[in-house]
Parts: C-alpha cells; sequence; structure tokens
C-alpha cells in the first residue's frame, strides 16, 4: 500500500507583476519518501518551494501540509503548522554571531519548554545526527561551505518536524561533500522517517537521493514530469526531461 | 488516513507512569515521546531516574519516538547507576535510539578555557599595539598612494570623487544648514538670559560669531560627516572586504588604497570646509533672527559680528574642518578595510568608524587649540 500524503499541491500557479512564473502544478508528497523538485535555472523550483512553506501566497490553487492549507492559516493555527516542518536554505542562513549549537537552540528556545540542559544535549544530538558534532562551538563564519549546509539540515531538525525542505543543499559543494550529503538525507529518511522536500538541479544527487520527482519547465510554465527520477531517465519521451538527464543541448 | 493523521507525533501525547519495581524505578512511557512531551517530563523524571540506583525504561507502549525523546531516553540512562531497557519492539522506535545514541557517541567540544585576569589585560595591550601599527602602516600606503597620485594625478578616480563629493557634502547640506540655524538660534537665546542682567545683549553676535567661527561650525560639521559619512565609507569597504572584493583588487595588482581610499578620503577633506561654512552662516543666520525678536537691527547685528569676528576665525575654523574631514576619511576607510569575518564585521566597521571618528576629531581640535595659541591667532 502506498505511504499517506503529508503534502499537496493543487493547480498552483505564481505570478509576480502579472508574470506567470508556473501554474497548474499539482503533485503530492508521501510520508516518509524523499521528494525532488527538479528543473533547469529560472523554472521556479525555489518559488515553488517558498510557496510550500508559506511565504508566498499563491496566484491560483492552494496547499496542504500535514492536513491544513497553509495559505489560509493565520496567527497560533499557522506558528503551530510552521513548527512541523523544517526548511535548510540554500545559503545556510546560519545566525552568525551565534554558535551552531546556539543555532540549533534558538527554536528549542522559542518553542519548547525544555530546560537548558536538555537543549543543550538536543542540540549535540542533531549536530551528532549530521557529523558535526566536535564543531557545536564553532561560528558559521569559521565552517566550510558542507558544514554550513549540514548545520543548516541540524537546525532545520531542531524541533523534530515530520517535513523537511530543502533548498538546493548540494550548491557549490564539491563532489565529495556533495555525495556525503545525500547519503545523510537518505540516513535521515530511512532512520527517522523524516519526510524530504529537496529542491535542486544536480543531476548526481536527484539520482542518488529522489525516491519521486517533479520536473519544472521554463518555457512551458509549470510541470513537464512526475515520478520515479531513474524511470524518467530511461525512458521519458518529453525532450526537455531527456535533454536534462542526458546532458544534452537542447535543439533550437 | 489523512495527511493530518500521517504526520504521526503530536496525535497521542504521551504520558508517564512511575512505580518501583523491587529495587528498580520502573519508567513506563505511552504515546509520542517527542519533544512536546519531552519539555514535560524532563525535570521530575530526571530528579526520579538520578535518584534510583537502578532503572527499568519500558517502552513497550510507545508509539512513535523523535531524536529529542530518544535523547531525553538516553539522558535517563546516563542519570542512572543500571538502567535495563523493555519493550522495544518497534523498529523504528529502536532506529531511532540506535540512531540518537550514535550521534551523541562523540563527547561534545569543551570551551577553551578562560584567561586569567593578567591574562585579559595582556591580550588587549597586544591588540591595542596591533592596532596603532596597523593604522600606522595604513597611514604609510595612503601616504605612499598619495604621493603616486601627485606624480600620475590621471589615475585618480575623478567620477568616484564626484561621487563622494555629492554623497558626502550635497546631500548633508539639508541636514547642516538645517543644525546650523537650530544652534546658532540656541546659543543666541542661551546667552542673551545671562547677558540681558548686564545689559549686553549686543554683544551676543560675538558670542556667537567666534563660537560658531572657530570652533562649533567646524566641530557640529565634524560630527555630522562622521555619522553620515565615516559609517558609510566603513560599511561599504567592510562589506567589500568581507565579501573578498578586496582581495580580488590586489590580485588583479590594483592598489586598493589608490583605488578606493583615496576617493573617499579626498572627497572628506573637500567637503567638510564647505559644510563648516555652511553651518557657520546658517548658525549666524539662526542668531541673527534671534537678535531680531530682541529688537535689534540686521545692520546692528552685522556691524557688531564685522567688529567682533576676524579673518583668521573662519580661516582657522575651515583649517580646522579640513583636517577634521581628513581624520574621518581615514578612520572610516580603515574600520572598512580591517574589518572581520561574518555578519557583525561590517556593523562592527561602522560603529568603529564614527567612535574612532568622533575620538579623533576632539584629539585634534585640542591639538588644533593648543597650536592656535602659540600662533597667537
Amino acid at each position: 500500500m502506498a505511504a499517506e500524503s503529508v503534502i499537496r499541491v493543487e493547480q498552483l500557479a505564481a505570478r509576480f507583476d502579472g508574470r506567470t512564473i508556473f501554474e497548474k502544478v499539482s503533485f503530492e508528497v508521501r510520508r516518509g519518501e524523499v521528494f525532488v523538485i527538479l528543473g533547469g535555472s529560472g523554472c521556479g523550483k525555489s518559488t515553488l518551494l517558498k510557496h510550500m512553506i508559506g511565504l508566498y501566497e499563491p496566484a491560483e490553487g492552494g496547499i496542504e501540509i500535514l492536513g491544513q492549507r497553509i495559505e489560509t492559516l493565520e496567527g497560533a493555527a499557522r506558528q503551530a503548522l510552521l513548527r512541523r516542518i523544517g526548511v535548510m536554505w540554500q545559503s545556510g542562513a546560519l545566525f552568525g554571531s551565534s554558535t551552531l549549537a546556539e543555532n540549533i537552540m534558538v527554536p528549542l528556545e522559542e518553542h519548547t519548554g525544555l530546560p537548558p540542559e536538555a537543549r543543550a544535549l538536543v542540540a549535540q544530538v542533531k549536530l551528532g545526527l549530521v557529523g558535526l558534532a566536535d564543531a557545536a562551538l564553532r561560528l558559521p563564519a569559521e565552517i566550510s561551505g558542507g558544514m554550513a549546509k549540514r548545520a543548516g539540515i541540524a537546525r532545520a531538525m531542531a524541533l523534530d518536524p515530520p517535513i523537511l525542505f530543502l533548498d538546493e543543499p548540494s550548491a557549490g559543494l564539491d563532489p565529495i561533500t556533495s555525495a556525503g550529503l545525500d547519503a545523510l538525507i537518505r540516513q535521515l529518511a530511512r532512520d527517522l522517517g523524516t519526510t524530504f522536500v529537496v529542491v535542486t538541479h544536480e543531476l548526481q544527487s536527484i539520482l542518488a537521493i529522489g525516491d519521486r520527482c517533479i520536473m519544472l519547465d521554463k518555457e512551458a510554465k509549470g510541470m513537464i514530469a512526475e515520478g520515479d527520477p531513474r524511470q524518467l531517465r530511461d525512458t521519458s519521451d518529453n525532450p526537455v526531461v531527456r535533454a536534462f538527464f542526458r546532458r544534452e543541448v537542447l535543439a533550437p | 488516513m489523512t495527511a493530518a493523521a500521517a504526520a504521526g507525533p503530536a496525535a497521542e501525547p504521551a504520558t508517564l507512569e512511575a512505580r518501583p519495581d523491587g529495587a528498580a524505578l520502573r519508567l513506563s512511557f505511552r504515546g509520542t515521546l517527542d519533544t512536546a512531551a519531552v519539555s514535560r517530563l524532563w525535570a521530575t523524571t530526571g530528579r526520579d531516574a538520578a535518584r534510583a540506583k537502578s532503572l527499568i525504561l519500558d517502552l513497550a507502549g510507545v508509539t512513535a519516538l523523535d531524536t529529542s525523546g530518544a535523547a531525553f531516553l538516553l539522558h535517563l540512562e546516563r542519570q542512572a547507576a543500571k538502567t535495563s531497557w523493555q519493550g522495544l519492539t518497534d523498529a523504528r522506535v529502536q532506529a531511532v535510539l540506535d540512531r540518537t545514541r550514535q550521534a551523541l557517541a562523540q563527547p561534545p567540544p569543551q570551551p577553551p578555557p578562560s584567561l586569567p585576569f593578567l591574562g585579559h589585560i595582556g591580550q588587549a595591550t597586544v591588540q591595542t599595539g596591533r592596532n596603532m601599527l596597523g593604522g600606522v602602516a595604513f597611514l604609510g600606503e595612503v601616504l605612499v598612494a598619495s604621493l603616486g597620485i601627485l606624480r600620475r594625478p590621471w589615475r585618480l578616480r575623478l567620477p568616484e570623487l564626484l561621487r563622494h563629493l555629492d554623497e558626502a557634502g550635497l546631500r548633508a547640506f539639508g541636514l547642516t544648514a538645517l543644525l546650523g540655524v537650530l544652534i546658532g538660534l540656541i546659543l543666541a537665546f542661551q546667552s542673551s538670559i545671562p547677558m540681558r542682567q548686564f545689559g549686553a545683549e549686543i554683544f551676543i553676535p560675538n558670542l556667537v560669531g567666534i563660537s560658531l567661527l572657530r570652533e562649533l561650525g567646524p566641530l557640529m560639521a565634524a560630527v555630522i560627516l562622521s555619522g553620515r559619512t565615516g559609517s558609510a565609507f566603513a560599511a561599504e569597504l567592510g562589506t567589500m572586504t568581507v565579501n573578498e572584493e578586496v582581495d580580488a583588487l590586489r590580485i588583479m595588482g590594483i592598489d586598493p588604497i589608490a583605488w578606493l581610499v583615496l576617493p573617499r578620503v579626498l572627497a572628506a577633506l573637500l567637503v567638510m570646509p564647505v559644510l563648516a561654512l555652511l553651518l557657520d552662516l546658517a548658525g549666524l543666520i539662526g542668531m541673527a533672527g534671534v537678535m531680531t525678536s530682541l529688537g535689534f537691527t540686521p545692520a546692528a547685528v552685522v556691524n557688531q559680528l564685522q567688529a567682533a569676528v576676524k579673518l583668521k576665525d573662519l580661516v582657522g575654523g575651515l583649517f580646522k574642518a579640513a583636517m577634521f574631514g581628513l581624520a574621518i576619511g581615514l578612520v572610516g576607510c580603515r574600520a572598512g578595510l580591517s574589518a572581520g569575518r561574518g555578519p557583525r564585521a561590517v556593523g562592527d566597521a561602522a560603529t568603529a568608524a564614527v567612535v574612532g571618528g568622533i575620538v579623533s576629531i576632539v584629539l585634534l581640535d585640542g591639538i588644533c587649540a593648543v597650536l592656535f595659541f602659540r600662533l597667537g591667532w
């Protein structure tokens, strides 16, 4: 039996100043899977992610997360839902004046009644989960790009949300670090049952981590494919999808 | 099942039953052991576990466990002398527990030992010495770059100089004029009270004129320049330093001092006498307004000013203003170029520029006061 869906996107459209970024985007994300949103530069991947986490209001359609329409929620109900998702930003977005451990303790301090020693222990667990246990006292400026991405994941997991959104986790990383991050995402999905929604255009990562994916296209202004990324690579008839997975130049 | 139900945790809040089991304390958990449950249970259960000689952690009723819950269970295990686990039949719960145990295997790093009091003094002394040396080196670099520009003046970036003249000067005219009028007005009003007692109100232009031209005009204009422009120099150059743009210039064989610092310092040097003059004039206008309200004619005020204020007062004030401008430009650029790393670096640089700028103008003012006294100005 297929797992239940934790996210439903229905007929979503994004428009800015009358310009359509994408429209008629519909898909579901199932519990415990690593779901990849892929596509070329400028196709609206990050815009879609920002709609899904409630930062942007849809021009049309809606997004249901854990059974609740995020765009219609306000006040305490919205805060309660936001506590059940975690986001790793493309740049890491770590608080520069705080150590990595303190970065993780910020949401714990704000949203839980855990005493300081418990917060410190939970922060230690999160950093240990992403392999940064020995970097707890370092500042974001003192760590590498790969470590910043890991720390971003650790902070996103601070409240143990059932869904994690990752924006371009492999961007700017060397292949070995990128592969390590891919392995970490798979491990966390397997061991903790966390659902991952990953925005990326890194082919290797898509094939390594993705259970299912959708592909957005700038020209089509919407979704052009959905399914298992390996199957799409091998069997898709769409020339854009084939060109993307085979790194081919698209004929004009 | 709906998506909400699929979310798992938070559906069934955890409950805990603690009871003696022989010599041990049995803790039986039920429901979802997540962050919210841990927040409720941490303090009391931790104390109970610490008192127990032996602990039995019964997880048979646990339906879901997150890493915070697992961290809590492992914390309890550490608290007790002896712990046994029961009811660990759910593979998912076991997986989370194992992963968390693995994450906690490496001990957390310890903060470096703090310095003793004398150590702090030594550290501060070394840091201050380094800063002073850095300042001297920066002055030397600016001097060398200035000599280079004097030999080849076409190397000076004129558009950049004009941009800074506009930003530091023209755009500050409104603020400077407003503050000048207000200062002249306040000085005149305040001095009129004691002077009226002696019937000496006609000497208010002497007092305000000399104060403004010799001292307050340059000083207030310098405070404006330091707050507006010194901090802007530091923030702009600090951002460029943090973004490695300054390193990029160096690698391209371009001297950042000639490229970035000289146009700014020159602009500050040129614009300060103009701002000080504007502030002087605005202040005198403000004073004249008060004198008119006290019943004096404009002609009387002008005559009094002509008699009291000498050209050397104005020239001395404008000379000081130019020195202040030079200092503010240098301090602002130095703060920006020596910015550290991280998001606080730019803010720290801007603060250092304003504080350093104001301290340096007060110091320079003191030096000028002694110098003018010796010269008989």
